[in-house]
């Protein structure tokens, strides 16, 4: 066969090929690895009850899966973006550049991040300024700002055990990271009395900038192996942990409860971590999740509508739900959820 | 005119040789260095091998240690009566309506059952309520016996003795997983649960017995490990490999072929060899990321779909099945072509009759042991949307092709990042699954070359 033969059933056989896969009857779901465990154990109990096919469901990140979102519409982009962090401008300004206008921001609960040791340690009673004191990079002393030398937790707060500092944190590609962050180490820092110092010290001209200087002097955590990094997962820092058994770790709730045989968990300001005392709002670290739908394929993939609705069913994510059996905080505030989804209601601009 | 350097003293010294002492059986201090040196040599590759081989037992021992108990899995068989007020509201079998009795339904009336089993074989319940005892099955037993009833609705009304899976931390429990103390402090089952499965083991209701579940079953999401399966994957990587097969044998051994038969040595064509070779040693996530932007979104192909992972893995394999089926096509004499030639066949006829024929050995080896690399590959399959939870079979081929699907090292990637510990096993016990694959390739690569083998 000649070449100009070739070419021309080549390009037809990749258009027929087209064709058969234009008739996608299954949705396609990624994002955050935070949000997968849940987002599994919806989509079996949607593909096996329901009349469509189980979802395909995805990892690879909140932003790697809200990129994917914003590709564009048709077939062959996503339907469903699960983040473990709000969507941000940038990602709005990609979708739109891309045609995708109409975008359902779905909270489905909140997520606890919650420190734990070996089973057989010591107990933990942490506040955000002992972690703070533990392995933030320079802390305040005697009203100066001084390279963090605290060997033991006992260094950090007097009431603490006797035990060689070491903990394993979450890399700064994960979405828990940023939680980590904000929540224990600025609080940590401000209560330490490091941001003030730090804000002095800015020589940032406007008051903003110098905030933000303050804010990530106070991220910065110890390098001298005390504050580890973890890129992986939670069975990574599980596993390190089962090496070195005197360190703390930082793992999602679920994680914890599902491997309750080997973690002890510390207490954050007296609270023990649990779905009930975050649902309360007492236990100070935690923070929503969420997925965002691509309006356009509603009707177009079929199940995608009710996909939505089952996973904020009050079967799903309410309390004492599927979902919550497995961690997951329910949101006090599912019923407007619902109403939203049901009305599929377009996300406003960000505040 | 320098003075010749003096030999005189040294062994290199013409004289030195004639030493009156000198015995085969008395080494001198030289020869006695040059052995000392080779039994060092022989000492470091010994050692050498000694650490390749303790590592090779550390990983094996490792996984099979880990993996085995992934092939064995607890049932229980109880009688289960499905009650047709329970399950058939209306009461005329109808699908719409037997569809709208969850599995939710279906797991109340498994844990009823159970409990009544408990009560029938007169063992004491020990105030174990519906809740408790819903905890010792697993959430994928009423979707079984669920898709068993919309299958069959005659079964409606009647007794049927159902086997379902135990939870997986009941399963943990016989596996060495789970112990009592443990338990005690585990959310998802308590050591009441287990020593109610020990009781139901004396019964005779609960045993452990092969798991072929975990060969056809689809994987399955973290509240379920006892459960998952590699059914998906081995499918998805079967269809892949068959993709890879049809696409890369023809063109791999074609280009071959052309290259070595029939194009002329030239600058052009040695630009092309030099490419190929170094082709086969781009890292495999590259073709990952060529095959998204070719495949899916220029091509418009679906992602997660087989027929994509099948084409990027054939764009891996092509220069790792054209390289050694060149060799193979160099390593046939020419004095064979000289003859074919000189009774008068066409360059095709030398080729199609008597080229190819000898180097098929090497040609399939070659292929074998590029598919076997492309059987163990994930990065290339983590940008085409691969490497996800797909719990839907696909359907026959050629449709089937482009269903989503999952493949076999996706899995053991995917299995080791749960955070249910019953998925240790799971993970190993896949990675066993895949070294067998492996293995078998392999060993029919060998086979072959060692069937057809020629020696000129």
């Amino acid at each position: 066969m000649s070449l100009i033969k070739l070419i021309p059933s080549a390009l037809a056989i990749l258009a027929a090929s087209t064709v058969i896969a234009s008739a996608r009857d299954q949705l396609q779901i990624a994002g955050s690895s935070t949000v997968l465990p849940y987002a599994t154990i919806v989509a079996e109990a949607f593909g096996e009850n329901g009349e469509f096919k189980t979802p395909v469901v995805e990892g690879g990140g909140s932003g790697a899966g809200r990129k994917k979102l914003c590709e564009g519409v048709g077939e062959s982009t996503i339907d469903i973006a699960n983040s473990s962090s709000r969507i941000s401008q940038s990602d709005i300004d990609l979708c739109k550049t891309n045609g995708v206008t109409d975008i359902m921001e779905v909270r489905i609960g909140y997520d606890g991040i919650v420190f734990a040791s070996d089973i057989n340690g010591p107990d933990f009673v942490l506040t955000p300024v002992d972690v703070f004191n533990a392995i933030g990079g320079t802390v305040a002393k005697d009203g100066a700002l001084v390279a963090n030398t605290a060997k033991t937790w006992a260094d950090a707060n007097a009431a603490l055990p006797a035990q060689d500092i070491l903990t394993f944190i979450p890399g700064t590609k994960h979405g828990t990271r940023e939680v980590f962050d904000t929540k224990v180490l600025l609080e940590g820092c401000k209560t330490n009395g490091a941001y003030d110092l730090f804000l002095a010290a800015s020589t940032a001209a406007e008051e903003a900038d110098k905030k933000k200087d303050a804010e990530k002097q106070c991220f910065t955590t110890r390098s001298d192996g005390t504050a580890v990094d973890i890129d992986g997962d939670y069975t990574e820092t599980l596993s390190r942990i089962a090496a070195n058994k005197n360190a703390v770790g930082v793992f999602g709730l679920s994680f914890y409860e599902n491997n309750t045989d080997k973690l002890k968990v510390a207490t954050v300001n007296g609270i023990v971590p649990s779905v009930e005392t975050i649902s309360k709002g007492e236990y100070p670290v935690s923070r929503p999740l969420y997925f965002y739908v691509k309006k356009a394929h509603i009707g177009v993939i079929p199940g995608l509508k009710e996909y939505i609705a089952f996973f904020v069913s009050d079967d799903m994510a309410g309390p004492g739900g599927a979902l919550a059996d497995y961690g997951l905080v329910p949101d006090p505030e599912l019923a407007a959820t619902q109403a939203a989804v049901e009305a599929e209601t377009v996300m406003g601009p960000l505040q | 005119m320098t003075a010749p350097i003096s030999l005189k003293g040294s062994p290199l010294h013409p004289r030195a040789a004639i030493d009156t002492r000198a015995s085969l059986l008395l080494q001198d201090p030289r020869t006695k260095a040059r052995n000392a040196t080779e039994k060092r040599f022989r000492a470091y590759g010994l050692s050498a091998i000694v650490v390749a081989l303790l590592a090779l037992v550390w990983l094996l021992v490792s996984i099979f240690g880990n993996g085995l108990p992934a092939f064995r899995q607890t049932f229980m068989t109880i009688p289960v009566t499905l009650d047709a007020a329970l399950l058939d509201k209306g009461g005329k079998r109808d699908p719409a309506d037997l569809s709208k009795a969850t599995t939710v339904a279906y797991g109340k009336l498994l844990a009823a059952s159970l409990g009544a089993e408990i009560t029938a074989k007169g063992i004491d319940l020990g105030g174990m309520d519906a809740k408790a005892l819903a905890k010792m099955i697993s959430e994928e037993s009423p979707a079984t016996l669920r898709n068993r009833v919309l299958a069959d609705p005659s079964l409606i009304g009647t007794t049927i003795n159902f086997t379902l899976l135990a939870s997986g931390r009941i399963d943990g429990y016989y596996k060495g997983r789970v112990s009592m103390e443990s338990a005690a402090l585990d959310k998802n089952t308590s050591p009441e649960q287990l020593a109610m499965a020990d009781k139901l083991k004396a019964a005779g209701v609960l045993s452990t017995s092969f798991n072929t579940g975990f060969m056809t079953m689809p994987d399955a999401s973290d509240k379920r490990p006892e459960a998952a399966g590699l059914g998906v994957a081995i499918v998805g990587s079967l269809y892949m490999m068959f993709v890879v097969l049809a696409l890369a044998l023809p063109i791999g051994v074609a280009t071959s072929v052309y290259l070595e038969e029939f194009a002329p040595k030239n600058n052009f064509t040695d630009l092309i060899e030099v490419n190929i070779a170094n082709l086969a040693a781009v890292p495999s996530i590259v073709y990952g990321i060529l095959g998204l932007s070719i495949f899916i979104n220029f091509a418009g192909l679906p992602q997660s779909a087989p027929i994509v992972g099948g084409l990027v893995l054939t764009l891996m394999t092509l220069p790792r099945i054209i390289i050694p089926t060149r060799a193979a096509l160099k390593a046939v004499p020419p004095s064979i072509r000289d003859a074919a030639l000189g009774i008068g066949a066409s360059r095709l006829q030398t080729i199609t009759h008597h080229v190819l024929p000898l180097a098929m050995p090497g040609i399939l080896t070659g292929t074998i042991i590029g598919l076997a690399q492309a059987l163990g590959e994930t990065a290339p399959l983590l940008l085409i949307g691969m490497v996800a939870f797909v719990r839907d079979f696909p359907g026959a081929p050629p449709e089937g092709l482009f269903d989503p699907a999952s493949a076999l090292p996706v899995q053991i990637y995917n299995w080791t990042q749960r955070g249910d510990p019953g998925f240790v096993e799971r993970a190993s016990g896949a990675i066993i699954v895949l070294l067998v694959f492996l293995i078998a390739m392999n060993a029919v690569a060998i086979y072959f070359r060692r069937k057809f083998e020629r020696r000129w």
